[in-house]
């Protein structure tokens, strides 16, 4: 830094504390008016959901539901099948996790443990399915599941999106940490490698295994696309495709649509408000 | 150890997700590619017609302004960056609340993207909450079509994708905040360096490889959005806010023409892969 700045020195104690005060005023200003901007859409969504009389849009946007009650979401019920479409999310979403981690973690035991012809090319394959344009995949895969016989099926939904690159890695880590000498001193006592991964590997791996859980749960609760694609009849949608069609046959009535959204988001935003550090710590090692 | 057992052994560990990555990620890489010189439509065999897809892509007025319109989606990523940037350097500290407003902007992120869809054309509607806060603030005096005008629908699905993926950056440029030493910026106090210069000469030049990484993904992401405008929009109105993929899903998935369908996305994915090539040739921060 080549440039002279003024010394702090000679400002004095009580004006460093007023610019501390006005730096920290203006530092939660820009922190509420970006939370408004993201949180508003959400808030106005659950208010009118909540009102029950009074016009839909109103100017100034309303901040506070009008006659609250359940009336809307009552209605929900009443239109379209929402228990039918929250079993279908909670089938999908329990058999992604469980396929999930046991896939994952499989994959990941070899990786991380043993040594074998051919390591470094598997472990090569894994890391370009990363680089891979995934998000065409759906065309083809639209194509397989079909030939297979699982469209309109929960498998056809759940299958291609078991493997995945982040997993297997997360797990990988997770099995590199355990001490050598646990894994050496069970082979020394006849473990089989099935053994050390069952009794030693997994239980040692748990946080990993949590988090892979919490974030295996919620993309699976709210993908929407691919779900959409390989389900054909109605009574096989989750709620995020269900509540598309509530926006899409009652459009006119705004706050049943509202009410739909909430019941939609609700679920998975209690899991987050309840696991929201394995989201906020950035995935430490995942992403490097 | 019996090495042939032991790589049978990993082999049969690896099994499951090489089977599914085979099927469902490198499968739809090469019969994609084959299938963009082909007739196809799910029911009879593919015929090979050479070039003609790309032909008739090339001619289609349509898939031309998809194309430009997928280039003008990477607007969207100077955007997110700066703001995703700002929003992880403001929330990088231990204020009191600091935890809410973390929450807050990552409440999008964990919202399936159907809501996000069904939300903001509440938000978005000529008597709609954002028309209603711009005419209270007598910014304008009538309202503006913001998904109904086609020269600016675009934007606002734009709009959309920035406002659902800050909290996803933040995330990731927090993480990389918080591995950046705080004695450097203790010593960049003593010496007098002021937050702005303490932010440029320090935080950016450190976090150069976490900048690199997001700007990449967010690049890829946004000249492959096609979701929100699925939802939002359907391509609509007059055609104005097809992207590239979205052409590719309504030919493939809604016409079952594959041949065209995988043509676009055959287009789209060296169009990506050349994107991420430049990333890496001129971004990546020089070694000494």
């Amino acid at each position: 830094m080549e440039k002279t700045l003024p010394m702090p020195r000679a400002a004095t104690a009580k004006k460093i504390n007023m610019n501390k005060l006005a730096n920290r005023t203006l530092h939660y200003l820009v922190l509420t008016l970006l939370a408004v901007i993201t949180v508003y859409p959400f808030w106005w969504t659950l208010v009118t959901a909540l009102s029950t009389s009074g016009d839909v849009f109103t100017y100034p946007p309303r901040m506070w539901p009008e006659n609250p009650g359940l009336d809307n979401f009552v209605e929900v019920f009443q239109t379209i099948d929402v228990i039918a479409f929250y079993k279908n999310s909670i089938i999908i979403s329990v058999l992604t996790v469980a396929g999930t981690l046991v896939v994952c973690s499989m994959a990941a035991y070899p990786l991380a443990r043993m040594q074998f012809p051919g390591r470094n090319i598997v472990f090569g394959a894994i890391l370009a399915t990363m680089i891979l344009p995934s998000e065409v995949n759906f065309l083809v895969n639209f194509i397989t599941v079909s030939k297979l016989g699982m469209g309109d099926t929960y498998t056809g939904v759940v299958l291609p999106g078991l493997a995945g690159a982040v997993g297997i890695f997360l797990m990988k880590q997770a099995f590199e940490a355990v001490p050598n000498d646990l894994v050496d001193a069970a082979r020394v006592d006849g473990a089989t490698e099935w053994q050390i991964f069952w009794h030693i590997m997994l239980p040692l791996a748990r946080p990993a295994l949590a988090a892979l859980t919490i974030l295996t749960l919620v993309a699976a609760w709210n993908q929407y696309i691919w779900p959409s694609i390989v389900m054909a009849s109605p009574d096989k949608f989750p709620l995020s495709v269900g509540v598309l069609y509530l926006s899409g046959a009652f459009s006119f009535k705004i706050r049943v649509v509202a009410a739909g959204a909430v019941l939609t988001v609700l679920p998975i935003l209690m899991v987050f408000l309840f696991t929201q550090r394995y989201f906020l710590r950035g995935f430490d090692g995942a992403v490097k | 150890m019996t090495s042939r057992k032991n790589t049978l052994q990993a082999w049969l560990f690896l099994g499951p997700a090489l089977l599914l990555l085979m099927a469902f990620s490198f499968w739809p890489v090469g019969f994609g590619s084959y299938l963009a010189f082909t007739q196809y439509n799910l029911i009879d065999a593919p015929v090979w017609v050479g070039l003609d897809n790309f032909r008739e892509l090339f001619a289609d007025e349509l898939f031309i302004s998809a194309l430009k319109n997928s280039a003008l989606y990477l607007l969207v990523v100077p955007a997110i960056q700066v703001l995703a940037l700002l929003l992880a350097v403001l929330v990088n500290n231990q204020l009191p609340g600091i935890k809410f407003y973390r929450a807050a902007y990552y409440l999008p992120v964990v919202t399936t993207v159907s809501v996000i869809g069904v939300i903001w054309n509440f938000m978005y509607t000529d008597d709609g909450a954002l028309n209603a806060v711009l005419r209270w603030l007598h910014v304008i005096n009538e309202p503006i079509g913001w998904l109904s005008d086609d020269r600016i629908a675009l934007f606002s699905v734009m709009f959309v994708t920035i406002w659902r993926g800050l909290g996803w950056y933040m995330v990731l440029y927090l993480a990389g905040l918080q591995s950046v030493p705080q004695d450097v910026y203790e010593a960049a106090v003593l010496d007098g360096a002021n937050a702005w210069q303490r932010f440029w000469k320090i935080t950016v030049p450190l976090l150069m490889p976490t900048i690199l990484l997001c700007s990449v993904m967010s690049m890829l992401a946004a000249v492959k959005c096609f979701e929100e405008v699925q939802i939002m929009t359907k391509g609509g109105p007059m055609q104005s806010t097809y992207t590239a993929l979205f052409y590719a899903y309504e030919f493939g998935i809604k016409s079952l023409n594959f041949g065209r369908a995988l043509a676009a996305s055959l287009v789209m994915s060296v169009f990506c892969v050349a994107l991420a090539w430049l990333n890496f040739r001129y971004l990546q921060p020089r070694k000494k």
